[in-house]
């Protein structure tokens, strides 16, 4: 996609460097002269969103490390010394918590973005998948965060998801003790969940650096889903363009982080989180952070123990083979007339079941999960089946015509279908 | 390199030994290097040695009453059972139970009226209400648990909702009349 590098080193110590180790001629390359379709939205700001969250969520965590004691009998006490005592501690572990938040929301945003702009499909496979990988990641990340302060909530939210292990035939029990390193959620696990949550950032980082490198190969998916075709003409220059907008979007997703923090901190985590575990009471309605609940209530959905934890898992992995389960080559929605609907039926299905995963385990919630569930589900089936009988409508003939007006020639073949030019 | 080039799939070389066996041994090496690695893992030897037996007294047990204690970090509920939750247990038809097992499976000879279990929801792990007064006992006068709303009956066993086994019973032995050891 990007070509020859653009990049003149005018100094000539740059000139050394650039002959020993290229190193700022692949930052010219990948955030300056590296040419963006010219038509992206303000969707396509949560990359850059998320790589800030990634580092906001790094530098707090790495200092609340360094005030914070792993320990079953000190941990929650620790937290609090963080909340009262540290200099700014409260700042610092409210950014974290909700910064966790934020980060999800993100994500979702992002995901969503691809879902609807077909940002899966070739030659986008491996791209996708390394954000399904990145995603997985999160999750691990988040969960094992939210046990750390050792509340009720952690204490209970650690046991009943370590307990999903328990689930597997024959090894599951053992699996289990290995990672409680006890007979139940102690110390032990602990002090592994700090130590792993520590780990995984990293590993994140290392996967978004594969997921960007992978990105830049195959250049970015756009709205109209048409391949850049003519890079003089359909992109522009990712400074300063892209840097520009996307500060942007970071700016006003900051606003609301900010209002997060500093207004309402306690809002997307749950009161009895401030009550010091306790492995003798279970709180009556143990729900996980917000961001788990559509996969929670499809856990729940479930009557079988085995069964719940495969459907929650598959509902995760199915997102993985998307590139081959949709059987349409148009990758916009815009130009999907009847996967359109589909797509905006799955947002309100995943918002639903993520009210249905807060609610407690009674009817009607119960039914509604299961049928919401299928609903889930039916969404990947009708992807896979639409593609074969949906008629797209036109697309633009080139990402420039798309956002100049075209040619007059454009108008000259309405009819003529060309559902894509470019795999 | 000479005498490689005309060795086409007939007699193995030196050069192939060589790298069989250091292979092998290679293999081996990070094999034995992931026993201590995955091991660690394991409850250790504090974890362990904490999980030693334990003796408990009955007696102060009132009738309808029940007590948890830990054992292994474990809850487990100890329920002197009155009459009526006895009879209830055994009157089931073994035939129409999840996961079946008699009442008498599941408590001593002659202390019938002693239930033993551990109080961990088999589903995902919750404490399940009912040991309390005032707690719900779910419909079967047993243990209620509120997390996913499975209900236990009064001999621990799994009767309605998501969890698939019954309440298990630890390892324990009368050593008295009202007196057991767990473990």
């Amino acid at each position: 996609m990007s070509g020859h590098s653009s990049y003149q080193p005018k100094t000539g110590i740059e000139r050394w460097l650039d002959a020993r180790l290229p190193i700022v001629r692949l930052m010219h390359d990948s955030a300056v002269s590296y040419p963006v379709p010219r038509n992206l939205n303000l969707l396509w700001t949560f990359g850059g969103i998320l790589v800030f969250m990634l580092v906001a969520q790094i530098v707090t965590g790495v200092i609340l490390a360094m005030h914070y004691t792993p320990n079953a009998t000190m941990a929650f006490n620790s937290v609090e010394h963080i909340m009262r005592d540290v200099n700014f501690g409260w700042l610092l572990r409210y950014l974290h918590s909700n910064g966790a938040s934020m980060f999800f929301v993100a994500v979702y945003i992002h995901i969503f973005r691809g879902l609807y702009y077909g940002s899966y499909k070739a030659p986008r496979e491996v791209l996708w998948i390394l954000g399904v990988i990145i995603f997985l990641l999160m999750m691990a990340t988040a969960f094992m965060g939210y046990v750390l302060p050792w509340g009720q909530m952690s204490f209970w939210g650690a046991t009943v998801i370590t307990n999903l292990f328990s689930a597997l035939p024959v090894i599951g029990e053992t699996i289990v003790t290995f990672l409680w390193g006890g007979y139940s959620v102690d110390n032990p696990t602990l002090n592994r969940f700090f130590s792993l949550h520590f780990l995984l950032p990293f590993m994140i980082a290392g996967v978004v650096v594969l997921h960007i490198w992978a990105l830049h190969h195959v250049g970015q998916n756009n709205p109209t889903g048409v391949e850049v075709k003519d890079v003089k003409k359909d992109t522009v220059p990712f400074t300063p363009y892209a840097t520009i907008k996307d500060l942007f979007g970071m700016v006003c997703f900051m606003l609301v982080f900010a209002w997060f923090v500093f207004y309402q901190p306690n809002f997307m985590g749950h009161a009895d989180n401030y009550i010091p575990a306790n492995p003798a009471s279970t709180p009556a309605h143990i729900v996980p952070e917000w961001y788990f609940l559509p996969f929670y209530a499809i856990l729940r959905a479930i009557p079988d123990k085995l069964g719940g934890v495969i459907a929650m898992g598959g509902a995760i992995v199915i997102l993985a083979f998307l590139p081959w389960i949709d059987t349409s080559k148009v990758k916009s929605m815009t130009y999907r007339p009847i996967a359109r609907q589909f797509f905006w039926m799955f947002v309100l299905v995943c918002i639903g079941l993520g009210y249905l995963g807060a609610m407690p385990a009674d009817e009607p919630y119960v039914t509604l999960s299961r049928i919401l569930t299928v609903l889930y589900f039916g969404f990947f089936l009708a992807l896979a089946l639409i593609g074969i009988f949906e008629r797209p409508a036109q697309l633009p003939t080139s990402i420039a015509d798309s956002v100049l007006g075209g040619s007059g020639a454009r108008l000259g073949h309405a009819t003529a279908s060309e559902p894509q030019a470019k795999g | 390199m000479a005498h490689a080039t005309d060795t086409t799939g007939t007699e193995p070389t030196r050069r192939d030994f060589l790298m069989l066996t250091t292979g092998a041994f290679g293999a081996v090496g990070v094999g034995a290097l992931v026993v201590p690695l995955v091991s660690q893992l394991a409850p250790d030897a504090q974890v362990v040695a904490a999980g030693a037996p334990i003796d408990l007294d009955l007696a102060p047990i009132a009738e309808g009453q029940a007590i948890k204690l830990f054992w292994r970090g474990k809850l487990i509920f100890v329920r002197n059972r009155t009459k009526k939750e006895i009879d209830e247990a055994l009157a089931v038809d073994i035939a129409t139970l999840r996961d079946p097992q008699t009442d008498q499976q599941r408590t001593k000879a002659g202390h019938e009226k002693y239930l033993v279990v551990y109080g961990s929801c088999t589903h995902l792990g919750c404490v399940p209400l009912g040991s309390s007064p005032g707690e719900p006992k779910g419909e079967f006068d047993g243990w209620f648990c509120p997390c996913h709303g499975s209900h236990y009956d009064s001999s621990g066993r799994i009767r309605k909702g998501p969890a698939p086994l019954n309440l298990p019973v630890p390892p324990y032995a009368f050593t008295a009349d009202t007196k057991i050891k767990i473990g």
